[in-house]
Order: C-alpha cells, then structure tokens, then sequence
C-alpha cells in the first residue's frame, strides 16, 4: 500500500510540476496576476508531494519491503537502520529520486524566500524550475520507478554496497546533489532574464546568495568524497580524475567563475551576457554529469548501464533544456550587453581573468573526461586519459590563478593603477620568498616544488590579508572598520585563505609523502616518516553485518608512544565482498594510515589463519588535511557570504530601488501591481534568504 | 553572430554524446581471434618482500582453458569488474591469468591487497609491450584461450556476470570437453 502510496504522489507531484510551468507562462503571456501566482502554490504543492513519495520508499526501506524491486537490490535485513535510510540513495532509481526531491527543495525554498522578488521574474524562474522538475518526475516514472513491485518476494534483499556502508558516503551524495541541483537556481534566473531580455542589478543580488548556498554545498560535497575515497578506498590519494569526480568538479569550477562574474554584474553591471551563459552552463554541466554517470556513455560498467533508454531519456532532456537555453541566449543575448567601460587595471579585468582561467580549467578537464568517447566515436580507437594529462594541464592553469587571487580582490572597480601598490607588493613579494624557503627548510629534506607550492600558498595569504589591511587604510577607527566589513567581504577572504591552505596541502602531499607495503610478522617493527610500526598481529572481531580481522599496530616516536592503529580487513555477510578499512590516525601536520592486506603464507594448512605474517601498508602522509581543511574554508567562506545582511535587506526593501537604479524596469508595467502586492506581503514575514534557512534544511536531510 | 557559439558547441558534444550511447565500448573485434596468441615471457608480480622473480609466458598453459584478464591499478572500471573475477576463481573452473598492464608493482600489489587476489599467475606488462601484440585496446580487457593457445574469445571492457553466465563459461565448458 504504502509503495503505491509513493509512486501515486509522484504521478501527482509530475501534475504539479506542470502546472508551475506551464499556468504562470500562460498567465504571463494572457496578463492574468491569479495565473502568475499560481507558480508558488504549485511549486509548494510540488514539493510536499514529492516529500511524501520519498518518506514512502525510506518506509519501504525501514520495514524492510522487499516485494519492492529497488528495495530488495540494495538494502537487506541484516543493515543498520543508518545504512537503510541512506541505502534510499544506493541506487540508481533512489538517487534519481532524491535528485528531484532535493530540486523540489530548492524550488520550494524559491517560492518561500524570493517573494520580494517582483511577481513576474518569481513567476517566470519558478516556471523554469517546474520545467525541469517534469523533466525529472518523468524521467523517474517512465524509466526508473523505484517503486516497482515484484513477485515472488524475496525472503531478503541483497544488501547495500558495502563502500557506500560508511557515515561519510551516506551524506555525500545529498550534499553533492544540493549542489549540483542548487544551480538550477541561478539557471532559471538566467533564462528568465533571456525571456526577458533584461538583467538588472537587482536580479543579479537575487541571484548571488542562492548561487552562494549552491556552490558551498558542491564543495563540501565534492570534499567529502575526496576524503572518502582517501580513507575507504584505501590508495591514500585524495583525488582521482576518475569520471565521476570530474563530473562533479566541472560545475564546481563553472559556479565558482559564475560566484565571481556575478559579483562584476552585480556592483559595475558588466559582462551580463557572460554570467548568463556562466549560470546556464554550470547547471548544464551538472545535468551532463548526471548523464554522463546514469548513461554509461563513459563508465559503462555500473549496473545501470545496461538501459540505454535512459540515456537516451537524459540526452534528449538535456538537448531540450541546454539547447533550448542556449538557442534563447544566441538570439537575447545582446540585448544584455553594456557598454560600461573599465580600465586594465581594475576589478572586472581581475575578474575576467579569474573567470578566463576557470573556464579554461573546466573545458580542459571536460574535454579530458570526453576524449575517449571522441576517440571511440570517430573509430580512431580506445583510450583513457588519466591523471598525468591532468596534472600536467591544470597546474599552469590554476598555479596563476593563485597568484592573482589576493591582487585581485584587491583592486578597485573600474579603474585602478597598480604603481601605488609597487613598494607594498615588492615587500611581500620578498617576504614571501623568504618565508617559503625558510617554511621548506624545515622539512625533512629540500624540494623546489615545495617553495613554489608554499611560496604560492604564502603569498595568497599575504595578499589576501593586505587587501583586508588596505580597505580599512584610510578609516580613522580601524578595529570598528574592520568589525564593520560586510561579512561578504570576510566570506572572500576565507575563501581565498582556504586557497591557501589547500595549496600546502596539495604541494606537500604530494612531494612528501611515504607509502610501504611491506610483509610484517607478530613483532616485526618498521620505521617511516620519523614513527614506528610495530605490528602486534591480527584478531578476529564481529560487526553488525561483517566479520573482520584487525591488526593491531602500535606507533611511537623516539620511544613516546603516539597511537594504537587497528586496521581492519572485513567480510560483508550477504554479499561476501571484502572491503579493508583503513586506520588512520589524524593530525595536523601529518596522517598515519595503515591497512591490512592479505594474510601472507600461513603455517600449516589453516587458510583462516590470522595470527601468521600479513601484508600491511604504512602510509605517512604530511598535511594531507589541509586540503580539505582548506575546502572547508572555501565553503564557510561561501556560507559567510551568502549571510551577507545586503542580501537580506535588498530582498527586504522591495522592488522600488530595484527599478530605480537602472533604466530598464524589471517588470512589465501591467505587472507592477502583482509585484507590489506579493512583495508587500512579504515584507511581514519575510525571512532572510539563502545561507540559513537553507542550511538548517541541509543539515536535516544529512 | 557570436552569441551562437555555445550553443554550437554544444550541439557537436551532444552529437558525440549520442553516437556514444549507441557505441558499445566493449564490443571490439579481435585480429586474433581464433588464431594463435602472440608469444611473450615476462616476469611475475612479486610482492617488494618476497625475492625470487619468475616468469610468466603463455606456453606454460598449453593443454588448459584458460583465461587472460587485463588490469591495472589505476583504471576504475576494473574495481568494478573484480568481484565478477573473484566469483568465477571462487568457482575453481580454470586458471585466470592477470596480466598487469602498464601499471606500477607497488600499486599493483597494493590492488590485489585490497581487493583480493583471484589470479594464479599476475605477469607484469610494465612497457605495454604485450599489450600492444595482443591489441589491447584499454583496461580491462578479458581473452578466453583454448587448449592450443588460440584466442578464441575478447571482451572489451569490465566483463560483468551476464557475459560470464552466457557468453564465456558455456564457451570454456566447449573449449575444456574438445579434445584440443
């Protein structure tokens, strides 16, 4: 009952869906303000359905439903109850699911939040929203019912994959989503400001906190599944290049040149066809990445693989939308365009630099991640490409990036000259220097690679803490002036500093770290990094739904014990897949990780024999936090600045300013009663966007 | 009409995309097929502690069924395939050689370390050297040889448990009943 309680609601919630697209467009094209507000009630409506279909399958899960299909392939009656919550997103049909039920959030936080937002504009965005949203719901009901019965039931299921058995992989996938979905937000903004044909600064601040909340979300996301793979996958690397991890970096790389371009379009009114064509492909890069990942075009390994009908479904949705988007930018798009003129140097170039080397950055991990398939395609053979051509690309990309980071913020809008800044860059360009070969002396042994990748690291925070030093240079109360910086501005240095951080992490990760793998008796004891290893030998213990063998590794340094490592080598009881956990023991400066292979040769003919030599890997991986330390950073730099209060009272303080401060209105002139109404309102009970309301829901669905 | 741009672009890759969907990266034919495989002898993955270096070459399994099965440490899609590998060495059916291919032996072994080893023999194809007389087109890449040393079968890509349950097992069971 329940099952079909769900897929009920979605069929219900895809009538919605249609109804928020399709009435208000009616109703803007005919005038008629009740159709144009009928977007938010749909978009609620929407949302409250699609919630409900959800709790049905995470009900199918907890009660362990196995006459439902999806229910009986990845969960089983042995899995804790975290890991049948988060199985809901195990699979193919569960993900899709939870991608339109976050979509569903996004679009309800828009229809709550945004009512200051004069009602056209709210009405079209929220259209475009339901038009994905259909796209989705059917996307789910014609090809990935996860609510599909089946007959005979099994007596049990055959259990989750038990990689995805881990705290950090059950919330990454939300997070992920959150991110990936959130550009929805920016790219419904986007095209509706190519219907149109107008993009005024207003829109451009509505756009800026929900672009903010998004990319913060895609980068905790991406973050934790880095620190995931390091710790579950066991090769001690942070970062892959493999397919999937480039399809969720693609759009972080396109939001962050967007967060930037948007801040030019916002404060000096420039490059708006260019942040518009930035929002459209950072959303259009996370549905590719989606297809990329359910089609098998380029993995075509996963399970789900074996339907090409939904690749198919996606590819022509995603022509649709992205197409369709693209079409309306070739033909609107110049009637964006400015003529505000700005200088060399000054904040927009910095910024068009930024965004040229973003884009670079982005296409050439796109075009690594699709040249085989050109290849394949144009029968000119196989290939992979890997990590090598990566590196070798994107360091020279990003490595200037870095460089410009703090000069950039820095600099004012329109016009500036960099000669009165040249004894203060001089001076911090030495200091750096000094600071990054005496920073490296201190390590073990002398690296090149390390000066530059600290000395980049120093002189981003140097520049970036200049450029806070400098806003306040002329403020006669310096404390109150910097207590009294936006908190924009404090979110950009954060962020920037997370740069830096994250710098020192990869460089020395990178030179520095130790691997062994080494065959190791009961008492046998091996040294790397300055710590010893003494392998006391292995046990066997219990879990849940495993049974495992640990190790047992006691570390010390000059004598001082410093930890007690437990490795453990696990079989999953339904599937027998055997799955090593890593331990590992954190630091600041460095990690100390081991892993228990295979049990080597045993004595006698006992093959379960565990108290024999096992072969065990020691890592010693100097500031390998810092790169996620860093991402953090980034983020609550992006949270910091989507909290901005300007935000809120530019939502606050209704439409009039808005249409004051450029020439072209933001709404039709018959429209501007509708506005006034829904955003007087709103003023009541107008809550601040972005950052918190939508966090609070984030933290919920984790 | 600058402004057109992307969205050409964006019709090239999605014609791309679409040719993609209709190609199937594991179908592959193989030059080889039904001939004699190409000779080589090339030394054996031994863990870094133990000393002794053996090689590996194809004439050691004149007279079996066997199975080659190509993978390295850094390519994703074998991750995926190996539980398949493991379940049919589990089946003790015939001996699955691994040829380790373009790959380092410290990541290699650390590999087989985390996922289980299925293979009885791993000869490390360090150069690609092998690889390229066996036309490999990627990793992983699976041939099924006869008693004789033939190829008689090539999957491109990870094998999942259809192809073994209907293409490759029935082909073994033929392949170990037929005198040569």
């Amino acid at each position: 009952m329940i099952p079909e309680l769900g897929q009920f609601a979605l069929v219900l919630a895809l009538s919605a869906a249609i109804v928020q697209f399709a009435v208000p467009l009616i109703g803007l094209a005919t005038r008629t303000p009740a159709w144009i507000g009928m977007a938010r009630s749909a978009a609620q409506t929407q949302f409250m359905l699609v919630a409900l279909s959800y709790a049905c399958l995470t009900y199918s899960f907890i009660t362990h439903d196995f006459s439902v299909s999806y229910v009986a392939q990845t969960s089983n009656t042995q899995l804790p109850l975290i890991y049948r919550i988060s199985g809901v997103w195990g699979g193919h049909e569960g993900s899709i699911l939870l991608w339109v039920f976050v979509l569903a959030a996004w679009t309800y936080a828009v229809a709550i939040f945004n009512r200051a937002v004069p009602a056209d504009l709210h009405a079209r965005v929220l259209a475009v929203m339901g038009m994905i949203s259909t796209g989705f719901l059917l996307f789910v009901l014609l090809t990935s019912n996860p609510f599909a019965r089946q007959f005979p039931i099994p007596l049990d299921g055959n259990s989750l994959n038990p990689l995805l058995q881990d705290p950090g992989m059950a919330i990454h996938p939300p997070l992920l989503y959150m991110g990936y979905v959130g550009f929805s937000v920016a790219f419904a903004f986007a095209v509706a400001a190519l219907i149109s044909g107008k993009l005024d600064m207003a829109t451009v601040r509505w756009m800026r906190p929900w672009t903010n909340v998004a990319w913060l979300f895609l980068t905790l996301g991406i973050t934790l599944g880095s620190f995931w793979a390091y710790y579950e996958l066991g090769w001690g690397g942070w970062w892959f290049w493999d397919p999937v991890e480039n399809a969720s970096f693609m759009p972080w790389l396109a939001g962050t040149a967007l967060l930037h371009s948007l801040a030019a379009s916002e404060k000096r009114g420039v490059f708006k066809a260019w942040t518009v064509l930035l929002a459209v492909t950072a959303f259009s890069l996370s549905l590719l990445g989606t297809f990329l990942v359910r089609s098998g075009v380029l993995t075509s390994v996963h399970a789900f693989a074996s339907d090409p009908e939904r690749g198919l479904f996606i590819l022509l949705f995603l022509l649709l939308v992205v197409g369709g988007s693209l079409l309306l930018f070739a033909f609107r798009a110049s009637s964006l365009q400015t003529n505000n003129q700005f200088a060399l140097v000054s904040r927009e170039s910095g910024l068009l630099f930024n965004n040229v080397l973003l884009i670079v950055a982005c296409a050439s991990v796109l075009i690594g991640t699709l040249y085989p398939l050109f290849l394949d395609a144009l029968g000119l053979g196989k290939i992979s490409v890997g990590a090598p051509w990566f590196n070798f690309v994107f360091i020279p990309v990003t490595a200037p990036l870095a460089l410009m980071v703090g000069i950039g913020a820095m600099l004012n809008w329109k016009r500036d000259s960099l000669g009165s800044h040249k004894i203060v860059f001089t001076v911090l360009a030495i200091l750096t220097i000094v600071t990054a070969v005496a920073l490296t002396m201190l390590l073990p042994h002398f690296h090149f690679g390390a000066v530059l990748g600290i000395g980049l690291a120093v002189w981003v925070t140097v520049t970036t803490l200049y450029g806070l030093v400098y806003r306040v240079r002329n403020k006669r109360k310096k404390l109150y002036a910097l207590t009294h910086t936006p908190a924009a501005f404090w979110g950009m240095t954060l962020a920037h500093l997370g740069i830096a951080v994250f710098t020192v992490g990869v460089a020395l990760v990178s030179l520095y770290n130790t691997e062994t793998d080494l065959r190791m008796e009961p008492g046998d004891s091996h040294e790397i990094g300055g710590y010893n290893f003494l392998f006391e030998g292995a046990r066997q213990v219990r879990g849940p739904n495993y049974s495992a063998a640990e190790g047992r590794l006691v570390v010390t340094r000059d004598n001082e014990p410093v930890t007690v490592l437990k490795p453990q080598k696990r079989i999953y009881d339904v599937r027998r897949d055997t799955m090593t956990e890593a331990s590992i023991d954190a630091g600041l400066t460095r990690d100390l990780f081991a892993a228990l292979g295979e049990p080597l040769e045993t004595t006698g003919s006992n093959r379960e024999m565990i108290e024999g030599a096992w072969s065990v890997r020691l890592y010693h991986k100097p500031f390998i936090r810092w790169i996620w330390f860093g991402a953090v950073l980034m983020a609550l730099g992006g949270m910091l600045a989507a909290s901005d209060r300007r935000y809120r009272v530019a939502s606050r303080s209704v439409a009039a300013p808005a249409r004051k401060d450029t020439g072209s209105s933001v709404t039709d002139s018959s429209a501007i009663p509708a506005a006034g109404r829904l955003a007087g309102a709103g003023g009541v009970d107008g809550p601040g966007l972005g950052g918190r309301g939508l966090d609070g829901r984030g933290a919920l669905e984790s | 009409m600058r402004y057109l741009a992307p969205l050409v672009v964006f019709l090239i890759m999605s014609g791309f995309l679409a040719r993609g969907l209709w190609l199937d990266p594991r179908e592959l034919p193989s030059a080889l097929l039904d001939k004699p495989a190409p000779k080589f002898s090339i030394p054996v993955l031994t863990a870094s502690t133990e000393g002794a270096v053996s090689q590996f070459s194809p004439d050691d399994m004149l007279g079996q069924v066997w199975i080659l099965n190509v993978w390295a440490s850094w390519c994703g899609a074998c991750t995926i395939e190996h539980p398949v590998i493991e379940r049919l060495a589990s089946q003790q059916l015939l001996p699955i050689i691994g040829l380790n291919y373009k790959d380092q032996d410290l990541a290699a072994q650390q590999w087989l370390n985390r996922f289980g080893d299925p293979y009885t023999h791993v000869p490390v194809d360090a150069d690609g050297k092998v690889g390229i007389d066996w036309g490999v087109y990627g990793v992983p890449e699976t041939f099924v040889m006869d008693k004789s040393g033939n190829v008689r079968y090539k999957h491109v890509g990870p094998v999942d448990q259809e192809a073994i349950d209907q293409t490759i097992l029935p082909l073994v069971k033929r392949l170990q009943e037929s005198p040569t």
